[in-house]
């Protein structure tokens, strides 16, 4: 069973006591980004003060340190969401890698009258991307309705999915709702009408044991910096042959093999062909310490740990009575909630001057108001770190907030 | 407006201008007659558009519509009841204690009438914004004007 005291030793933002007006910071913001352990920390110092090159082409043994970290990096990686290697591309986070399967491969293989199928509930990055391919080929883009409660089912999916759909792009948990959605099953019902599913995994994989030959998705994105990695970094996990057949977006450096003054040009094979320009190094070091950190509490403890976490909070956040919680039954740690008669962002702005790190507004995903008929929210959002003490300060906060705009006049 | 407003006044203020706001409505005359500004924030709700009458150098009329914050809705029509009538060299001189004040700066209070009870936003930095959405949108249209003029 995860200590979260414990944990917080190897947190430099606990070990410094860091506040925020004048308060013991309470940070309930880890659906935005988490907090870098020392073992993250020390890696990219490694690689500033011992192993500063670049990578490629290195006819020096630094150079080769670094490719070496570079395949490293896929293998810890494929490793910890069961893929091979060389299904794994290095990008700078999640946008960028559901940016890579819609200009990739969308924009390649997709026709005019071609759907692809979203949620209200997805992140800005599960949703522009393809709006932006839609607007460029003319395919549609429509809307798995989601249940009562907010949740993906496959049941909705198979209602309105259908021989036109090319691309399910979902994700795996919703930003804002903290919803698990049964990708595995969505993934069969997608692959039984010759779609592909492109899963958006942000918010999951750094929360739960996600397997993509379990789950048999075609792409899987997430972030580095929301599971204790560096931010800049992130992942595009893709079925090799899919690899094989996108077109990289970016090209340049580092990613061909040679061209000619007639414009042809050779690319390397993916996933290298993906990764043009000097890549993230820094990041790469500190992405591979922080896999290797998560893998070492164990990814199952820190989904336990964040299912008990959670309940304590609804259990507390239920003995206020004017709040109001969007998501109670949803898995992830995620809970979304608003005063009545506060406005979300004076309900934040009051948290702030209570060193209470929380979010209002609409979280990116700026479709969901259509579902939730509230234009702004406030999310509290936790980790392996996150105590009952942090809980508690919240459910103290909003219990004797008075009135929430004092934080003006403190 | 004294300066020793007490923190329950300056909340009932921001409060009665939010729930009760005078000026947030589209205009009431020929709106092709009003410049307009519209102004939205990726972080927040906040989407409004600023509409301004302006004549002979003075401002006419101002109002204000959209989605707004507590804080963006109550600055925004403050803002308007003190241009209503100034002529552009008063509201540009107005506008400009207001963001002094914001950004905790020398100011002088004296102009800025009930728009004091954002002096301390700056304590909350995040909402800078929100206080100074609407008076941003004014600032554009005198600047306009101004070019205008010349």
């Amino acid at each position: 069973m995860i200590d979260p005291k414990q944990i917080r030793k190897d947190f430099p933002m606990y070990v410094n006591h860091i506040k925020m007006q004048g308060h013991d910071l309470v940070f309930l913001d880890n659906a935005s980004t988490t907090f870098k352990p020392f073992p993250v920390l020390k890696a990219e110092e490694e690689y500033l003060t011992r192993f500063t090159s670049n990578t490629h082409r290195g006819d020096y043994d630094l150079c080769f340190t670094n490719d070496s970290k570079v395949a490293e990096a896929r293998h810890v990686i494929g490793q910890f969401i069961n893929a091979e290697d060389k299904e794994i591309v290095l990008t700078s986070g999640t946008t960028m890698s559901i940016n890579f399967i819609a200009h990739g491969y969308a924009d390649k293989f997709l026709k005019k009258d071609d759907e692809i199928l979203l949620t209200v509930a997805e992140h800005a990055s599960n949703i522009l991307p393809w709006f932006e391919i839609s607007k460029k080929i003319g395919c549609k883009v429509s809307f798995i309705p989601l249940d009562k409660e907010g949740r993906l089912t496959p049941e909705n999916v198979r209602r309105v999915i259908s021989n036109k759909t090319k691309i399910v792009a979902v994700a795996q948990v919703t930003n804002v709702l903290g919803f698990v959605n049964d990708i595995k099953e969505i993934a069969k019902i997608t692959h039984e009408f010759g779609a592909i599913i492109a899963c958006d995994g942000a918010q999951s994989v750094p929360h739960m044991k996600v397997d993509v030959k379990d789950l048999d998705v075609d792409f899987l994105s997430f972030s580095g910096h929301k599971l204790c990695g560096p931010t800049g970094t992130g992942v595009l996990y893709a079925k090799y042959e899919l690899l094989e057949k996108m077109d990289p977006v970016l090209v340049g450096g580092g990613d061909n093999v040679k061209f000619e003054t007639d414009a042809s040009a050779k690319y390397l094979p993916a996933p290298a062909k993906f990764e043009a320009g000097t890549l993230n190094i820094q990041g790469i070091y500190g992405l591979v310490a922080a896999i290797k950190y998560i893998q070492e509490i164990g990814i199952e403890n820190i989904e336990d740990f964040e299912k008990n976490i959670r309940k304590y909070a609804i259990s507390r956040l239920k003995e206020i009575p004017d709040l109001v919680i969007y998501n109670e039954n949803a898995e992830a740690g995620i809970i979304t909630f608003n005063m009545k008669g506060v406005f979300a962002q004076d309900l934040a702005t009051y948290l702030n001057s209570r060193g209470i790190a929380c979010r209002s507004g609409q979280h990116c995903a700026k479709l969901l108001h259509h579902f939730t008929g509230e234009l702004a929210t406030v999310r509290m959002s936790m980790y392996f770190y996150t105590t009952k003490e942090d809980i508690d300060a919240l459910v103290e906060a909003l219990k004797n907030g008075g009135n929430f705009l004092d934080a003006y006049f403190a | 407006m004294p300066i020793s407003l007490s923190p329950m006044m300056m909340r009932q203020i921001i409060m009665d201008h939010y729930e009760n706001p005078q000026y947030k409505h589209a205009p009431e005359g020929d709106v092709s007659k009003y410049e307009q500004v519209h102004m939205d924030s990726a972080n927040c709700i906040d989407d409004i558009i600023v509409y301004v009458l302006v004549k002979d150098n003075k401002v006419i009329d101002a109002c204000f519509d959209g989605v707004a914050c507590t804080i963006s809705t109550a600055s925004t029509d403050i803002m308007c009841g003190l241009m209503i009538g100034k002529t552009f060299e008063e509201a540009k001189y107005i506008v400009e204690q207001y963001n002094n004040m914001i950004h905790e700066k020398e100011y002088n209070p004296d102009v800025l009438d009930e728009a004091i009870v954002f002096m301390n936003t700056a304590k909350q930095a995040a909402r800078i914004h929100c206080a100074t959405i609407g008076w941003d949108a004014l600032d554009e249209i005198l600047e306009h004007h101004h070019h205008e003029e010349k």
